[in-house]
């Protein structure tokens, strides 16, 4: 297959030649960027929690006005105890915060090795936990123990948070101590230290947005008495929760004088949390995947147009080729060669594109840097895209009789 | 001759079948695409109060210093000594305090349970200053501030549960265990975002409704009422509430303040009063930093905390680059399209045709197909924005509508996009050599 001819043809259809080499390069930039942003969306919102969600349901437990804090701790040891026994009820243990839920003011803390430490102390989330807290979850303890009941304690939020154990995930233990066992070892939490005495395989902070502390992770032996309310988590024997979440409720209602309990947020399956927190990033990946989706056949439609334009304004040409020896096969070549060179400029000049596009939406978004591979896959896609596009035109073209060579139009 | 053009136009179009199908349909996609998500856009980026926007700013004072501010910038909220600050020396010509809060409802009617609602405390100015709308009665006055009067004004919808929508105003209502008298019941009030406290109520919630209740700022903090967010600048950044009066005057930024600002220049002054004020605490031993403060209206307010959902400015900025595509597209199409026609062109010449009229006669046809392509565009959003519900997030879906300003400015663009696409092709058409033409096809 001879190129140069193919070129100086092009070189007579400056024009609408720049126009296609313009629309592949503009389509893979975008394509190539929005596709990235779909893949880190899905990334993100595939993430596990690291627990039994499909079992889990949360009570947001609002505290009638006035109580104090025994009050309160009795209320809750009250409450688990009443919800443990509901029928179709698993485990529950109380808290202060849950998977997916999102930002408060009461979840992070900070970790140092050393009482005295100088360089910068670790970020952690937690949880108020109990020795259900395990169970209820569904998470995996790979070292250690379990919280024993008289290691639970009570605090209330403004109280100094110091327990004597505390359970943390793996990467948590790993981060903090990267060359041995964290099992046994003290940490240092603002308000005293603490003995790592187990270590959980995975679970995720209530924070939503993805952050680097996403995974360390731990759970604190305490009942957290906050006055405005606090969380129950409670996992069910079945998937089919909705009798159940009746039942609880029902139940906790036989002392409802105490409580609040909103009756549109106030009770949410692990599942509508989830289907909550990544409403925006399910909402971002539909719309990229749909545009890039039109934007790619826009492109292939482009095409398609104008290559039967220049089929039909080539029949004499081709008819010529033709009657001078080209088969079939040599005219189909050609124009598949065409727009493979066509769309081949197309792709150096939106590789370039796509590469600054993407250092703007890294400014802009806080995105990562885009692997050299997406705009690789899009290149390829568009090379197939653009064979494709000119498959129907060049059959048309190889159709073209010999005879239209003499035959005056 | 318009009429005449627009039916050559038609019939030109129905000869060519596929190459004009082709071209509609783009640019209805395209145009459809572009205003889906300008619908979107509008929507989260509208001035929630156009009339006032320009003169309702946002001061802040750095009080937390480098160390814990937000790389430079002041933290979104005042502390309350700042704030009383700013209250008593009354150098705008109204100021309005206020933060997010959630109060216990308790009703008197034993049927409706408790329960726990949102709202603001405030000062008197903030329903003037925000044009804030009422369905009965209306807000409290500076000296109700003064006396920390227990008067509340409550929503619409908060009336409705309470009241069954009855005119409310000098009934009692119980919040937190302290009976406040209803001064005032607002209509839907709903302004999007929900600017006013941004700062104390998280932007992350700037596309949830207003709260239900709003008392006055000095009776709330009377009440020990917290902030919905409170910022403070410890090792555990968590505020400690149980010494009241010592948490009230730490460090803690917790209070939205806004000031009314009518010219230039009482912008200037306010800013450097707010300099002057910060240098003067530098001074006192209290900031151990120079004077870094801030004042923005409400539009520069809402930019700066980027409130906009990402979908909504990355699904503009992706379907602008699609048009762009679909733009390019046409531009090839109509350059095949009319070049096609170069033996009509070069007939209508030699007949004694302008270049003018040529001219007139292929833009006139990019209209008649822009035209058709809106009307299509049309159909593609109104499906596009009654399925936004499926495409956005909830609390942003809810607040897309389509109306007549949209649907004219579909079929506008579309218009005006295949006109611009079609200037190139039409002035290569309108190039023609008549005797060229003529002699090929003779």
């Amino acid at each position: 297959m001879q190129l140069r001819p193919i070129v100086g043809a092009l070189g007579r259809h400056k024009v609408a030649t720049l126009l296609i080499v313009l629309q592949v390069a503009l389509t893979l930039a975008v394509a190539s960027n929005a596709l990235f942003i779909v893949a880190t969306r899905i990334v993100h919102l595939s993430r596990p929690t690291g627990t039994d969600e499909a079992h889990i349901f949360v009570i947001r437990n609002g505290w009638r006005m006035g109580q104090n804090a025994a009050q309160i701790d009795a209320n809750i040891r009250t409450d688990l105890d009443t919800l443990r026994h509901v029928a179709g009820v698993r485990d529950a243990f109380s808290s202060q915060g849950f998977p997916l839920a999102g930002y408060n003011v009461n979840i992070i803390t900070r970790l140092k090795l050393e009482p005295d430490q100088k360089t910068r102390a670790q970020l952690a989330t937690f949880y108020a936990s109990d020795e259900h807290a395990i169970d209820t979850l569904g998470l995996s303890l790979v070292a250690g123990r379990n919280f024993r009941p008289d290691e639970i304690t009570a605090i209330g939020s403004n109280d100094k948070m110091s327990p004597p154990g505390i359970i943390v995930t793996r990467s948590l233990a790993d981060k903090l101590f990267p060359g041995g066992s964290a099992l046994g070892k003290t940490v240092y939490l603002p308000d005293g230290p603490a003995a790592v005495i187990g270590i959980l395989a995975s679970l995720q902070g209530p924070l939503k947005e993805s952050r680097s502390i996403d995974g360390y992770t731990m759970l604190v032996p305490t009942h957290y008495l906050d006055p405005a309310g606090v969380v129950y988590l409670v996992r069910t024997d079945s998937t089919a929760m909705k009798p159940v979440i009746a039942a609880t409720l029902k139940a906790l209602q036989e002392r409802g004088g105490i409580r609040i309990i909103d009756p549109k947020e106030g009770v949410v399956t692990m599942a509508q949390e989830r289907e909550r927190a990544y409403a925006a990033d399910r909402s971002v990946a539909l719309l990229m995947s749909i545009l890039s989706g039109l934007l790619l056949l826009a492109t292939a439609g482009g095409i398609v147009g104008l290559s039967s334009f220049w089929v039909s304004q080539r029949r004499k040409q081709i008819g010529i080729r033709r009657s001078l020896g080209a088969t079939t096969g040599d005219i189909l070549g050609y124009f598949h060669a065409e727009n493979f060179l066509i769309v081949s400029g197309g792709i150096v000049l939106g590789a370039l594109l796509a590469f600054f596009a993407n250092l703007g939406l890294m400014d802009v978004y806080e995105l990562p840097r885009m692997p050299l591979y997406v705009p690789l896959w899009g290149a390829l896609l568009l090379w197939l895209l653009g064979q494709l596009a000119v498959w129907g035109p060049a059959r048309y073209a190889a159709k073209v009789p010999p005879v239209v060579a003499i035959r005056t139009e | 001759m318009w009429g005449y053009y627009v039916m050559l136009a038609l019939r030109s179009g129905a000869r060519s079948k596929a190459l004009t199908a082709l071209v509609i349909v783009l640019l209805a996609f395209g145009v459809s695409a572009c205003m889906v998500s300008y619908a979107v856009f509008r929507a989260t980026t509208s001035d929630p109060l156009p009339a006032r926007s320009s003169q309702l700013y946002v001061p802040l004072i750095d009080n937390v210093g480098p160390s814990y501010n937000d790389q430079g910038e002041p933290i979104e909220t005042l502390s309350y000594i700042d704030a009383m600050a700013l209250w008593r020396a009354r150098t705008a010509s109204r100021l309005t305090l206020l933060y997010a809060a959630t109060w216990q409802v308790e009703p008197e009617n034993p049927l409706i349970p408790a329960m726990s609602l949102g709202g603001d405390a405030v000062t008197a100015d903030f329903f003037s200053m925000f044009d804030v709308p009422f369905r009965f009665g209306g807000g409290w006055t500076a000296d109700d501030d003064a006396r920390h009067a227990t008067v509340a004004v409550i929503s619409r919808h908060l009336n409705e549960t309470l009241f069954a929508g009855r005119n409310s105003v000098g009934q009692e209502i119980r919040l937190d265990g302290q009976l406040f008298r209803i001064g005032g019941v607002l209509e839907d009030w709903n302004p999007r975002p929900r600017f006013f406290d941004a700062g104390s109520h998280g932007t992350v919630y700037a596309f949830d409704d207003a709260g239900d209740i709003y008392i006055p700022f000095t009776r709330a903090t009377d009440m020990k009422k917290d902030s919905t967010f409170s910022y403070c600048p410890t090792a555990s950044s968590r505020p400690d509430t149980s010494h009241w009066d010592a948490y009230l005057h730490s460090e803690c930024d917790r209070i939205d303040a806004w000031v009314e600002l009518a010219t230039p220049a009482a912008v200037d002054r306010y800013r450097e009063y707010l300099r002057h004020y910060a240098g003067e605490q530098q001074r006192l031993g209290r900031f151990s930093w120079g004077p870094n403060v801030r004042l923005r209206n409400l539009t520069g307010w809402i930019a700066y905390l980027q409130v906009t959902p990402r979908a909504s400015s990355l699904s503009m900025l992706v379907s602008a680059s699609f048009l762009l595509i679909v733009l390019l597209n046409v531009v090839g199409l109509m350059l095949a399209r009319f070049m096609r026609r170069a033996p009509e062109i070069g007939i209508r010449r030699a007949l004694g045709a302008s270049r003018s009229a040529i001219y007139r006669q292929f833009l006139i046809e990019a209209a008649t197909m822009g035209f058709i392509g809106g009307l299509l565009g049309v159909a593609l959003t109104l499906l596009g924005v009654w399925g936004a519900g499926g495409l956005f997030a909830p609390n942003i879906a809810r607040l897309v509508h389509a109306d007549t300003s949209l649907m004219a400015l579909t079929v506008l663009l579309a218009m005006a996009a295949t006109v611009v696409s079609a200037l190139y092709p039409t002035w290569r058409a309108s190039q023609t050599q008549p005797a060229w033409q003529i002699k090929i096809t003779g």
